[in-house]
Protein backbone atom coordinates (compact mmCIF):
# COMPACT_ATOMS: atom_id res chain seq x y z
CA UNK A 1 0.00 0.00 0.00
CA UNK A 2 1.40 3.28 -1.23
CA UNK A 3 -0.45 6.84 -0.58
CA UNK A 4 0.03 8.92 -3.59
CA UNK A 5 -0.56 12.91 -3.93
CA UNK A 6 -4.45 12.37 -4.64
CA UNK A 7 -5.08 10.29 -1.53
CA UNK A 8 -3.24 12.53 0.49
CA UNK A 9 -5.43 14.94 -0.38
CA UNK A 10 -8.35 13.29 0.27
CA UNK A 11 -7.46 12.34 3.79
CA UNK A 12 -6.53 16.12 4.67
CA UNK A 13 -10.18 16.87 3.03
CA UNK A 14 -11.96 13.86 4.84
CA UNK A 15 -9.79 15.17 8.00
CA UNK A 16 -10.60 18.45 7.23
CA UNK A 17 -7.31 19.89 7.09
CA UNK A 18 -5.15 22.04 4.90
CA UNK A 19 -1.79 21.15 4.89
CA UNK A 20 1.30 23.35 3.25
CA UNK A 21 3.17 21.72 0.60
CA UNK A 22 6.12 20.60 2.99
CA UNK A 23 3.81 19.16 5.27
CA UNK A 24 1.98 17.67 3.18
CA UNK A 25 5.15 15.66 1.61
CA UNK A 26 6.36 15.47 5.06
CA UNK A 27 3.08 13.71 6.35
CA UNK A 28 3.09 11.34 2.91
CA UNK A 29 6.69 10.47 3.35
CA UNK A 30 5.82 9.85 7.29
CA UNK A 31 2.28 7.67 6.36
CA UNK A 32 4.14 5.47 4.17
CA UNK A 33 6.87 4.69 6.90
CA UNK A 34 4.38 3.92 9.64
CA UNK A 35 2.16 1.73 6.60
CA UNK A 36 5.09 -0.21 6.00
CA UNK A 37 5.30 -0.82 9.71
CA UNK A 38 1.71 -1.43 9.88
CA UNK A 39 1.66 -4.46 7.39
CA UNK A 40 3.35 -6.44 9.81
CA UNK A 41 0.37 -7.57 10.31
CA UNK A 42 -0.52 -8.75 7.15
CA UNK A 43 1.80 -11.80 8.99
CA UNK A 44 -0.90 -12.51 11.57
CA UNK A 45 -3.85 -15.23 10.20
CA UNK A 46 -7.05 -13.34 12.36
CA UNK A 47 -9.80 -15.77 10.05
CA UNK A 48 -12.63 -16.18 12.40
CA UNK A 49 -11.06 -13.94 15.32
CA UNK A 50 -13.71 -11.69 16.68
CA UNK A 51 -12.51 -8.04 16.74
CA UNK A 52 -12.37 -6.92 20.22
CA UNK A 53 -13.99 -3.63 20.29
CA UNK A 54 -15.31 -3.07 24.05
CA UNK A 55 -12.58 -2.46 26.73
CA UNK A 56 -15.57 -2.28 29.58
CA UNK A 57 -17.31 -5.64 30.57
CA UNK A 58 -20.46 -3.30 30.84
CA UNK A 59 -22.87 -4.42 28.74
CA UNK A 60 -25.34 -1.50 29.10
CA UNK A 61 -25.35 1.27 31.64
CA UNK A 62 -28.69 2.41 32.61
CA UNK A 63 -29.72 5.84 33.63
CA UNK A 64 -33.15 7.63 33.93
CA UNK A 65 -34.21 9.11 31.20
CA UNK A 66 -34.04 12.66 32.72
CA UNK A 67 -32.66 15.74 31.99
CA UNK A 68 -29.25 16.42 33.71
CA UNK A 69 -26.00 18.07 33.78
CA UNK A 70 -26.91 21.19 31.60
CA UNK A 71 -24.94 23.77 31.38
CA UNK A 72 -26.04 27.59 31.51
CA UNK A 73 -25.81 29.43 28.05
CA UNK A 74 -24.02 32.12 29.44
CA UNK A 75 -21.50 29.64 30.51
CA UNK A 76 -21.63 27.70 27.11
CA UNK A 77 -20.77 30.72 25.14
CA UNK A 78 -17.85 32.03 27.53
CA UNK A 79 -15.13 29.65 25.50
CA UNK A 80 -16.81 31.19 22.15
CA UNK A 81 -14.29 32.42 19.74
CA UNK A 82 -17.63 34.33 18.48
CA UNK A 83 -20.56 35.17 19.73
CA UNK A 84 -24.01 37.37 20.56
CA UNK A 85 -25.94 36.83 23.95
CA UNK A 86 -27.89 33.80 22.78
CA UNK A 87 -25.70 32.16 20.14
CA UNK A 88 -22.41 30.87 18.47
CA UNK A 89 -21.51 32.57 15.80
CA UNK A 90 -19.99 31.09 12.56
CA UNK A 91 -19.01 32.62 9.08
CA UNK A 92 -21.55 32.43 6.16
CA UNK A 93 -22.60 29.32 5.64
CA UNK A 94 -24.28 29.78 2.08
CA UNK B 1 10.91 17.05 53.13
CA UNK B 2 12.74 13.56 53.06
CA UNK B 3 13.32 11.71 49.22
CA UNK B 4 10.46 9.53 49.98
CA UNK B 5 7.89 11.02 51.95
CA UNK B 6 4.65 10.18 52.32
CA UNK B 7 0.89 11.43 52.88
CA UNK B 8 0.96 9.95 56.47
CA UNK B 9 4.24 11.50 57.25
CA UNK B 10 3.08 14.92 56.14
CA UNK B 11 0.29 14.56 58.21
CA UNK B 12 1.93 13.42 61.01
CA UNK B 13 4.30 16.41 60.59
CA UNK B 14 1.14 18.72 61.17
CA UNK B 15 -0.31 17.03 63.41
CA UNK B 16 2.50 17.22 65.87
CA UNK B 17 2.52 21.24 64.93
CA UNK B 18 5.81 20.44 62.88
CA UNK B 19 4.21 21.73 60.27
CA UNK B 20 1.61 23.81 58.30
CA UNK B 21 0.18 23.61 55.04
CA UNK B 22 0.89 27.02 54.16
CA UNK B 23 4.34 25.91 55.05
CA UNK B 24 4.60 23.09 52.46
CA UNK B 25 3.06 24.76 50.31
CA UNK B 26 5.48 27.59 50.08
CA UNK B 27 8.60 24.98 50.29
CA UNK B 28 7.06 23.28 46.99
CA UNK B 29 6.46 26.97 45.20
CA UNK B 30 10.25 27.49 45.83
CA UNK B 31 11.06 24.32 44.62
CA UNK B 32 8.97 25.43 41.33
CA UNK B 33 10.83 28.97 41.35
CA UNK B 34 13.94 27.06 41.39
CA UNK B 35 13.62 24.30 39.21
CA UNK B 36 11.88 26.59 36.83
CA UNK B 37 14.09 26.18 34.31
CA UNK B 38 12.96 22.76 33.47
CA UNK B 39 9.98 23.76 32.37
CA UNK B 40 7.56 21.67 33.93
CA UNK B 41 4.99 23.70 35.03
CA UNK B 42 2.40 25.14 32.16
CA UNK B 43 0.66 27.25 35.34
CA UNK B 44 1.39 27.15 38.48
CA UNK B 45 -2.02 28.47 40.74
CA UNK B 46 0.32 29.96 43.36
CA UNK B 47 -2.26 32.39 45.22
CA UNK B 48 -4.71 29.83 45.12
CA UNK B 49 -3.17 27.24 46.35
CA UNK B 50 -1.94 29.23 49.57
CA UNK B 51 -5.32 30.21 50.07
CA UNK B 52 -6.22 26.97 50.32
CA UNK B 53 -3.43 26.11 52.54
CA UNK B 54 -4.46 29.02 54.63
CA UNK B 55 -8.02 27.74 55.01
CA UNK B 56 -6.97 24.24 55.63
CA UNK B 57 -4.84 25.19 58.29
CA UNK B 58 -7.89 26.70 60.12
CA UNK B 59 -10.33 24.14 59.26
CA UNK B 60 -7.61 21.18 61.16
CA UNK B 61 -6.89 23.74 63.84
CA UNK B 62 -10.97 24.44 64.27
CA UNK B 63 -11.75 20.50 64.16
CA UNK B 64 -8.73 17.83 63.14
CA UNK B 65 -11.12 15.67 62.25
CA UNK B 66 -12.95 17.71 59.41
CA UNK B 67 -10.06 17.46 57.03
CA UNK B 68 -10.52 15.16 54.01
CA UNK B 69 -8.54 11.42 53.42
CA UNK B 70 -5.89 13.52 51.32
CA UNK B 71 -5.57 16.62 53.61
CA UNK B 72 -1.60 17.72 52.97
CA UNK B 73 -1.48 16.24 49.72
CA UNK B 74 0.08 18.83 47.01
CA UNK B 75 -0.22 17.69 43.19
CA UNK B 76 0.18 18.52 39.85
CA UNK B 77 -2.24 17.75 37.33
CA UNK B 78 -1.57 17.07 33.51
CA UNK B 79 -2.71 19.97 30.93
CA UNK B 80 -5.20 17.74 29.51
CA UNK B 81 -7.24 17.20 32.79
CA UNK B 82 -10.64 19.46 33.51
CA UNK B 83 -10.17 21.29 36.83
CA UNK B 84 -13.09 24.12 36.71
CA UNK B 85 -13.08 27.93 36.08
CA UNK B 86 -8.94 26.95 34.84
CA UNK B 87 -7.18 26.27 31.91
CA UNK B 88 -6.98 23.31 29.81
CA UNK B 89 -5.41 23.20 26.79
CA UNK B 90 -3.83 19.96 25.99
CA UNK B 91 -0.42 21.61 24.91
CA UNK B 92 -2.04 23.11 21.85
CA UNK B 93 -2.89 25.97 20.63
CA UNK B 94 -6.68 25.03 19.07
CA UNK B 95 -7.22 25.10 22.93
CA UNK B 96 -5.41 28.58 23.62
CA UNK B 97 -7.53 30.01 26.31
CA UNK B 98 -9.70 27.54 27.00
CA UNK B 99 -11.11 27.24 30.67
CA UNK B 100 -12.77 24.68 31.83
CA UNK B 101 -16.69 24.98 32.72
CA UNK B 102 -16.78 21.51 34.89
CA UNK B 103 -13.71 19.51 36.78
CA UNK B 104 -12.95 16.37 35.73
CA UNK B 105 -14.20 13.63 37.90
CA UNK B 106 -10.85 12.49 39.59
CA UNK B 107 -9.91 15.81 40.06
CA UNK B 108 -13.23 16.71 41.86
CA UNK B 109 -12.99 13.59 44.04
CA UNK B 110 -9.18 14.44 44.99
CA UNK B 111 -9.99 18.37 45.60
CA UNK B 112 -13.00 17.21 47.54
CA UNK B 113 -10.93 15.16 49.92
CA UNK B 114 -9.01 18.20 50.33
CA UNK B 115 -5.86 17.69 48.17
CA UNK B 116 -4.28 20.95 47.04
CA UNK B 117 -3.87 21.48 43.04
CA UNK B 118 -0.66 23.34 42.94
CA UNK B 119 -0.56 23.60 38.95
CA UNK B 120 -1.22 22.05 35.46
CA UNK B 121 2.15 20.86 34.20
CA UNK B 122 3.37 19.81 30.60
CA UNK B 123 3.18 17.31 28.02
CA UNK B 124 2.93 16.22 24.60
CA UNK B 125 0.17 17.70 23.00
CA UNK B 126 -3.09 15.99 23.52
CA UNK B 127 -0.99 13.41 24.86
CA UNK B 128 0.83 12.43 21.31
CA UNK B 129 4.28 11.80 22.20
CA UNK B 130 7.16 9.89 24.00
CA UNK B 131 8.94 13.06 25.11
CA UNK B 132 7.38 16.11 25.92
CA UNK B 133 8.54 17.51 22.84
CA UNK B 134 5.50 18.30 21.17
CA UNK B 135 3.90 20.67 23.32
CA UNK B 136 3.14 24.56 22.03
CA UNK B 137 4.84 25.49 25.47
CA UNK B 138 8.21 24.18 24.27
CA UNK B 139 10.00 21.09 25.78
CA UNK B 140 10.29 20.32 29.43
CA UNK B 141 13.54 18.81 30.28
CA UNK B 142 14.67 15.52 32.59
CA UNK B 143 15.84 17.27 35.92
CA UNK B 144 18.56 13.99 36.23
CA UNK B 145 20.36 15.81 32.62
CA UNK B 146 18.80 18.46 31.17
CA UNK B 147 20.44 17.85 27.89
CA UNK B 148 17.78 14.35 28.15
CA UNK B 149 14.11 14.13 27.41
CA UNK B 150 11.98 13.70 30.61
CA UNK B 151 9.94 11.16 28.52
CA UNK B 152 6.15 11.62 27.24
CA UNK B 153 3.81 12.26 27.09
CA UNK B 154 3.20 13.08 30.73
CA UNK B 155 6.57 14.72 31.07
CA UNK B 156 5.79 17.37 33.27
CA UNK B 157 4.13 15.24 35.72
CA UNK B 158 7.20 13.01 36.05
CA UNK B 159 9.70 15.79 36.56
CA UNK B 160 7.24 17.49 38.82
CA UNK B 161 7.13 14.24 41.60
CA UNK B 162 11.31 13.86 40.18
CA UNK B 163 12.21 17.62 41.44
CA UNK B 164 9.30 17.14 44.38
CA UNK B 165 7.75 20.07 43.42
CA UNK B 166 4.69 18.60 44.72
CA UNK B 167 3.89 14.75 46.30
CA UNK B 168 1.95 13.56 43.77
CA UNK B 169 1.11 14.61 39.67
CA UNK B 170 -1.31 12.89 37.63
CA UNK B 171 -0.81 12.01 34.58
CA UNK B 172 -2.67 9.89 31.46
CA UNK B 173 -1.13 6.84 30.01
CA UNK B 174 -2.74 5.96 26.61
CA UNK B 175 0.37 4.02 25.56
CA UNK B 176 2.74 4.34 28.23
CA UNK B 177 2.24 8.05 28.94
CA UNK B 178 2.75 7.71 32.86
CA UNK B 179 5.23 4.65 32.79
CA UNK B 180 7.63 5.89 30.31
CA UNK B 181 8.18 9.23 31.74
CA UNK B 182 7.98 8.29 34.96
CA UNK B 183 10.82 5.55 34.16
CA UNK B 184 13.03 7.95 32.40
CA UNK B 185 12.85 10.30 35.64
CA UNK B 186 13.37 7.19 38.01
CA UNK B 187 10.26 7.79 39.86
CA UNK B 188 6.79 5.52 40.18
CA UNK B 189 4.35 5.49 37.58
CA UNK B 190 0.80 3.64 37.70
CA UNK B 191 -1.73 2.93 35.42
CA UNK B 192 -4.76 1.46 36.59
CA UNK B 193 -7.07 -0.78 34.63
CA UNK B 194 -9.14 0.23 31.82
CA UNK B 195 -12.32 2.14 33.53
CA UNK B 196 -10.85 2.08 37.04
CA UNK B 197 -10.78 5.49 37.08
CA UNK B 198 -13.47 7.52 35.31
CA UNK B 199 -12.48 9.66 31.99
CA UNK B 200 -15.15 12.31 32.65
CA UNK B 201 -13.21 15.60 31.86
CA UNK B 202 -9.72 13.68 30.31
CA UNK B 203 -9.24 15.81 26.95
CA UNK B 204 -10.13 12.35 25.05
CA UNK B 205 -6.92 11.20 22.92
CA UNK B 206 -8.24 7.40 22.31
CA UNK B 207 -10.94 6.40 24.33
CA UNK B 208 -10.90 2.60 24.75
CA UNK B 209 -6.73 3.29 25.62
CA UNK B 210 -6.69 6.21 27.95
CA UNK B 211 -6.71 5.78 31.33
CA UNK B 212 -5.76 8.44 34.00
CA UNK B 213 -2.70 7.42 36.18
CA UNK B 214 -0.20 8.64 39.17
CA UNK B 215 2.91 9.45 39.50
CA UNK B 216 4.40 9.58 43.06
CA UNK B 217 7.86 8.66 44.98
CA UNK B 218 6.14 6.64 47.26
CA UNK B 219 3.76 3.22 46.47
CA UNK B 220 1.94 4.04 49.35
CA UNK B 221 1.24 7.96 48.29
CA UNK B 222 -0.61 6.05 44.62
CA UNK B 223 -2.52 4.02 46.64
CA UNK B 224 -3.96 6.58 48.42
CA UNK B 225 -4.84 8.71 45.27
CA UNK B 226 -6.16 5.52 43.65
CA UNK B 227 -8.71 4.82 46.75
CA UNK B 228 -9.94 8.35 45.97
CA UNK B 229 -10.35 8.40 42.65
CA UNK B 230 -11.10 5.34 41.16
CA UNK B 231 -15.04 3.82 41.19
CA UNK B 232 -18.24 4.08 39.39
CA UNK B 233 -19.31 7.86 38.03
CA UNK B 234 -22.56 8.52 36.37
CA UNK B 235 -20.55 10.98 33.92
CA UNK B 236 -18.75 7.50 32.52
CA UNK B 237 -20.65 5.03 31.21
CA UNK B 238 -17.13 3.03 30.37
CA UNK B 239 -16.13 3.41 34.12
CA UNK B 240 -16.33 0.32 35.90
CA UNK B 241 -18.56 -0.14 39.39
CA UNK B 242 -16.82 -3.12 41.09
CA UNK B 243 -15.74 -2.11 44.39
CA UNK B 244 -12.72 0.19 45.15
CA UNK B 245 -10.66 -1.94 47.44
CA UNK B 246 -9.27 -0.11 50.18
CA UNK B 247 -5.12 0.05 48.72
CA UNK B 248 -3.75 1.04 51.29
CA UNK B 249 -4.78 -1.90 53.82
CA UNK B 250 -3.81 -3.98 51.51
CA UNK B 251 -0.51 -3.10 50.88
CA UNK B 252 1.50 -4.81 53.28
CA UNK B 253 2.92 -7.77 51.41
CA UNK B 254 2.58 -11.18 52.72
CA UNK B 255 6.52 -12.37 53.02
CA UNK B 256 5.21 -16.09 53.76
CA UNK B 257 3.88 -15.48 50.12
CA UNK B 258 5.50 -17.04 46.89
CA UNK B 259 4.57 -15.37 43.63
CA UNK B 260 4.66 -16.71 39.87
CA UNK B 261 6.33 -13.89 37.71
CA UNK B 262 6.36 -14.48 34.06
CA UNK B 263 8.73 -12.43 31.56
CA UNK B 264 9.20 -12.65 27.95
CA UNK B 265 12.91 -13.63 26.54
CA UNK B 266 11.48 -12.02 23.39
CA UNK B 267 11.88 -8.40 25.21
CA UNK B 268 14.48 -9.23 27.22
CA UNK B 269 16.33 -10.07 24.07
CA UNK B 270 14.80 -7.54 21.69
CA UNK B 271 17.16 -6.14 18.99
CA UNK B 272 16.48 -2.26 20.50
CA UNK B 273 17.12 -2.84 24.29
CA UNK B 274 20.26 -1.53 25.94
CA UNK B 275 22.38 -3.94 27.51
CA UNK B 276 22.96 -2.66 30.39
CA UNK B 277 18.90 -2.71 30.96
CA UNK B 278 18.67 -6.42 30.34
CA UNK B 279 21.45 -6.92 32.69
CA UNK B 280 19.79 -5.11 35.55
CA UNK B 281 16.65 -6.43 34.67
CA UNK B 282 17.96 -10.21 35.05
CA UNK B 283 19.89 -9.27 37.90
CA UNK B 284 16.68 -8.51 39.38
CA UNK B 285 14.89 -11.46 37.95
CA UNK B 286 17.73 -13.49 39.83
CA UNK B 287 17.01 -11.19 43.03
CA UNK B 288 13.18 -12.14 43.53
CA UNK B 289 14.09 -15.28 42.43
CA UNK B 290 16.63 -15.44 44.97
CA UNK B 291 13.96 -14.73 48.00
CA UNK B 292 12.35 -18.00 46.70
CA UNK B 293 9.74 -17.01 44.22
CA UNK B 294 8.90 -18.46 40.88
CA UNK B 295 10.24 -16.18 37.93
CA UNK B 296 9.94 -18.08 34.50
CA UNK B 297 10.13 -17.33 31.18
CA UNK B 298 7.16 -17.22 28.56
CA UNK B 299 6.89 -17.48 25.16
CA UNK B 300 4.97 -14.34 23.49
CA UNK B 301 4.70 -14.53 19.67
CA UNK B 302 2.98 -10.98 19.69
CA UNK B 303 5.54 -8.19 21.02
CA UNK B 304 6.37 -7.26 17.78
CA UNK B 305 2.88 -6.86 16.46
CA UNK B 306 1.41 -4.22 19.26
CA UNK B 307 3.07 -1.12 18.07
CA UNK B 308 1.54 -1.43 14.55
CA UNK B 309 -1.79 -2.45 16.13
CA UNK B 310 -1.99 0.11 18.47
CA UNK B 311 -1.07 3.41 15.85
CA UNK B 312 -3.83 1.61 13.59
CA UNK B 313 -6.06 2.15 16.47
CA UNK B 314 -5.18 4.74 18.21
CA UNK B 315 -4.94 6.84 15.72
CA UNK B 316 -8.49 5.75 14.07
CA UNK B 317 -9.57 6.79 17.72
CA UNK B 318 -8.04 10.19 17.64
CA UNK B 319 -8.87 11.26 14.75
CA UNK B 320 -12.57 10.97 15.52
CA UNK B 321 -12.01 12.30 18.96
CA UNK B 322 -10.37 15.58 17.90
CA UNK B 323 -13.06 16.19 15.15
CA UNK B 324 -14.24 18.20 18.12
CA UNK B 325 -11.75 20.61 17.94
CA UNK B 326 -13.33 22.73 14.53
CA UNK B 327 -13.09 26.45 15.92
CA UNK B 328 -17.01 26.63 16.15
CA UNK B 329 -17.55 26.38 19.73
CA UNK B 330 -15.02 27.34 21.97
CA UNK B 331 -10.83 27.10 20.79
CA UNK B 332 -8.97 28.53 18.33
CA UNK B 333 -10.99 30.04 15.35
CA UNK B 334 -8.27 31.22 12.19
CA UNK B 335 -8.76 34.73 11.37
CA UNK B 336 -7.85 34.28 7.60
CA UNK B 337 -11.32 32.26 7.03
CA UNK B 338 -13.89 33.75 5.05
CA UNK B 339 -16.55 30.83 4.38
CA UNK B 340 -17.53 27.67 6.93
CA UNK B 341 -15.38 25.17 5.48
CA UNK B 342 -12.54 27.39 5.59
CA UNK B 343 -12.81 27.43 9.70
CA UNK B 344 -13.11 24.29 10.20
CA UNK B 345 -9.75 23.42 7.63
CA UNK B 346 -7.35 26.36 8.83
CA UNK B 347 -8.26 26.23 12.49
CA UNK B 348 -7.58 22.97 12.60
CA UNK B 349 -4.47 23.49 10.38
CA UNK B 350 -3.18 26.48 12.68
CA UNK B 351 -4.39 24.70 15.89
CA UNK B 352 -2.95 21.73 15.85
CA UNK B 353 0.86 20.22 15.24
CA UNK B 354 2.40 18.54 12.99
CA UNK B 355 2.40 14.81 14.83
CA UNK B 356 -1.22 15.41 15.87
CA UNK B 357 -1.75 16.20 12.11
CA UNK B 358 -0.13 13.30 11.15
CA UNK B 359 -1.94 11.26 13.59
CA UNK B 360 -5.60 12.51 12.47
CA UNK B 361 -4.20 11.85 8.87
CA UNK B 362 -3.14 8.44 9.24
CA UNK B 363 -6.56 7.78 11.78
CA UNK B 364 -9.12 9.01 9.11
CA UNK B 365 -6.94 6.82 6.56
CA UNK B 366 -7.29 3.67 8.49
CA UNK B 367 -11.04 4.53 8.92
CA UNK B 368 -11.53 5.80 5.44
CA UNK B 369 -13.86 3.38 2.86
CA UNK B 370 -12.13 1.22 1.02
CA UNK B 371 -9.12 0.43 3.20
CA UNK B 372 -11.24 -0.12 6.80
CA UNK B 373 -11.25 -3.59 7.22
CA UNK B 374 -7.87 -4.35 6.39
CA UNK B 375 -6.52 -1.88 8.43
CA UNK B 376 -8.50 -0.82 11.88
CA UNK B 377 -10.40 -4.25 11.43
CA UNK B 378 -7.25 -6.35 11.56
CA UNK B 379 -5.77 -4.29 13.92
CA UNK B 380 -9.11 -4.99 16.30
CA UNK B 381 -8.29 -8.45 15.71
CA UNK B 382 -5.16 -8.68 16.47
CA UNK B 383 -5.76 -6.32 19.39
CA UNK B 384 -8.16 -9.80 20.78
CA UNK B 385 -5.32 -12.01 20.01
CA UNK B 386 -2.82 -10.26 22.36
CA UNK B 387 -5.10 -9.48 25.03
CA UNK B 388 -6.38 -13.72 24.69
CA UNK B 389 -2.77 -14.64 25.60
CA UNK B 390 -1.53 -12.19 27.56
CA UNK B 391 -5.04 -13.27 29.76
CA UNK B 392 -3.74 -17.02 29.18
CA UNK B 393 -0.42 -15.97 30.90
CA UNK B 394 -1.93 -14.03 33.61
CA UNK B 395 -3.85 -17.15 34.61
CA UNK B 396 -1.11 -19.29 35.06
CA UNK B 397 1.26 -16.26 36.69
CA UNK B 398 0.79 -13.36 38.94
CA UNK B 399 2.60 -11.25 37.52
CA UNK B 400 4.41 -10.07 34.19
CA UNK B 401 7.78 -8.25 34.63
CA UNK B 402 9.40 -6.60 31.53
CA UNK B 403 11.55 -3.73 31.36
CA UNK B 404 9.65 0.04 31.37
CA UNK B 405 11.64 1.03 27.86
CA UNK B 406 14.07 -0.45 25.68
CA UNK B 407 17.01 2.44 26.41
CA UNK B 408 17.14 5.16 28.89
CA UNK B 409 16.14 9.07 28.05
CA UNK B 410 17.35 9.80 24.77
CA UNK B 411 18.84 13.53 23.77
CA UNK B 412 16.38 15.80 23.29
CA UNK B 413 15.74 16.46 19.55
CA UNK B 414 16.82 12.96 18.40
CA UNK B 415 13.18 11.23 17.64
CA UNK B 416 12.15 14.86 15.82
CA UNK B 417 13.25 13.06 13.04
CA UNK B 418 12.06 9.68 12.76
CA UNK B 419 8.36 9.49 13.85
CA UNK B 420 8.48 5.52 13.68
CA UNK B 421 11.53 5.04 15.69
CA UNK B 422 9.72 6.74 18.64
CA UNK B 423 6.72 4.72 18.27
CA UNK B 424 8.40 1.70 18.31
CA UNK B 425 10.63 2.64 21.50
CA UNK B 426 7.05 2.72 23.36
CA UNK B 427 7.15 -1.74 22.85
CA UNK B 428 6.93 -2.85 26.53
CA UNK B 429 4.46 -0.42 27.82
CA UNK B 430 1.75 -0.42 25.25
CA UNK B 431 0.67 -4.13 26.12
CA UNK B 432 -1.49 -2.77 29.08
CA UNK B 433 -3.12 -0.45 27.47
CA UNK B 434 -3.78 -3.07 24.24
CA UNK B 435 -5.41 -5.21 26.79
CA UNK B 436 -7.22 -2.80 29.71
CA UNK B 437 -4.56 -4.29 32.16
CA UNK B 438 -3.55 -1.92 35.36
CA UNK B 439 1.06 -1.88 35.00
CA UNK B 440 3.00 0.13 37.58
CA UNK B 441 6.83 1.41 36.41
CA UNK B 442 9.71 1.20 39.25
CA UNK B 443 12.71 2.72 39.41
CA UNK B 444 16.08 -0.08 39.57
CA UNK B 445 18.85 1.01 38.97
CA UNK B 446 21.09 3.47 37.19
CA UNK B 447 22.86 3.28 34.07
CA UNK B 448 26.60 3.83 33.67
CA UNK B 449 25.19 7.08 31.89
CA UNK B 450 23.48 8.41 35.20
CA UNK B 451 20.18 8.08 34.11
CA UNK B 452 17.54 5.79 35.83
CA UNK B 453 16.46 2.48 34.51
CA UNK B 454 12.65 1.38 35.61
CA UNK B 455 11.21 -2.18 35.71
CA UNK B 456 7.45 -2.84 34.91
CA UNK B 457 5.02 -5.39 36.32
CA UNK B 458 2.00 -5.89 34.90
CA UNK B 459 -1.59 -7.61 36.15
CA UNK B 460 -5.02 -8.95 35.87
CA UNK B 461 -7.84 -6.32 35.47
CA UNK B 462 -8.57 -5.05 38.84
CA UNK B 463 -5.37 -6.25 40.53
CA UNK B 464 -3.86 -3.14 41.61
CA UNK B 465 -3.93 -4.15 45.23
CA UNK B 466 -1.17 -6.98 44.60
CA UNK B 467 0.59 -4.72 42.33
CA UNK B 468 0.73 -2.18 44.51
CA UNK B 469 1.64 -4.08 47.67
CA UNK B 470 4.76 -6.47 45.07
CA UNK B 471 5.73 -3.29 44.08
CA UNK B 472 6.37 -1.85 47.85
CA UNK B 473 8.25 -5.67 48.47
CA UNK B 474 10.59 -5.15 45.02
CA UNK B 475 11.55 -1.01 46.56
CA UNK B 476 12.16 -2.78 49.93
CA UNK B 477 14.15 -5.24 48.09
CA UNK B 478 16.19 -3.06 46.72
CA UNK B 479 17.09 -1.33 49.36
Amino acid sequence: MKIDKSLISRIEHLARLQLSDTERTQIQGDLNNILEMVSKLDELNTDGIEPLVYMSDTVNSFRPDEVTNQVERSDALKNAPDSNEQFFKVPRVM
Amino acid sequence: MSKNTTLQQIQSAIQSGDLTCVELVNTYLAQIQKTSDLNAYVEVFEEEAIAKAKALDTKYKNDPTSVGKLFGMVVSIKDVLCYKDHQVTGASKILEDFTSLYSATAIERIVNEDAIIIGRVNCDQFGMGSTNENSVYGVTKNGIDPTKVPGGSSGGSAVSVQMDTCLVSLGTDTGGSVRQPAGFCGVIGLKPTYGRISRYGLLAYASSFDQIGIISKSVENIATILEVMAGADEFDSTVSSKLVPNYIQELDFDTNKKVKIAYFDTALNHPSIDPEIKDQTTQLIEKIKGEGHTVEAVPFEYLDYIIPAYYVLTTAEASSNLSRYDGIRYGHRSKAATNLEETYKMSRTEGFSTEVKRRIMLGTFVLSAGYYDAYYGKAQKVRRLIQDRTNEILNDYDFILMPVAPTTAWDLGQSLEDPVAMYLADIFTVQANMTGMPAIALPIGTHSSGLPIGVQLMNKHFGESELLSISKYLINLLK
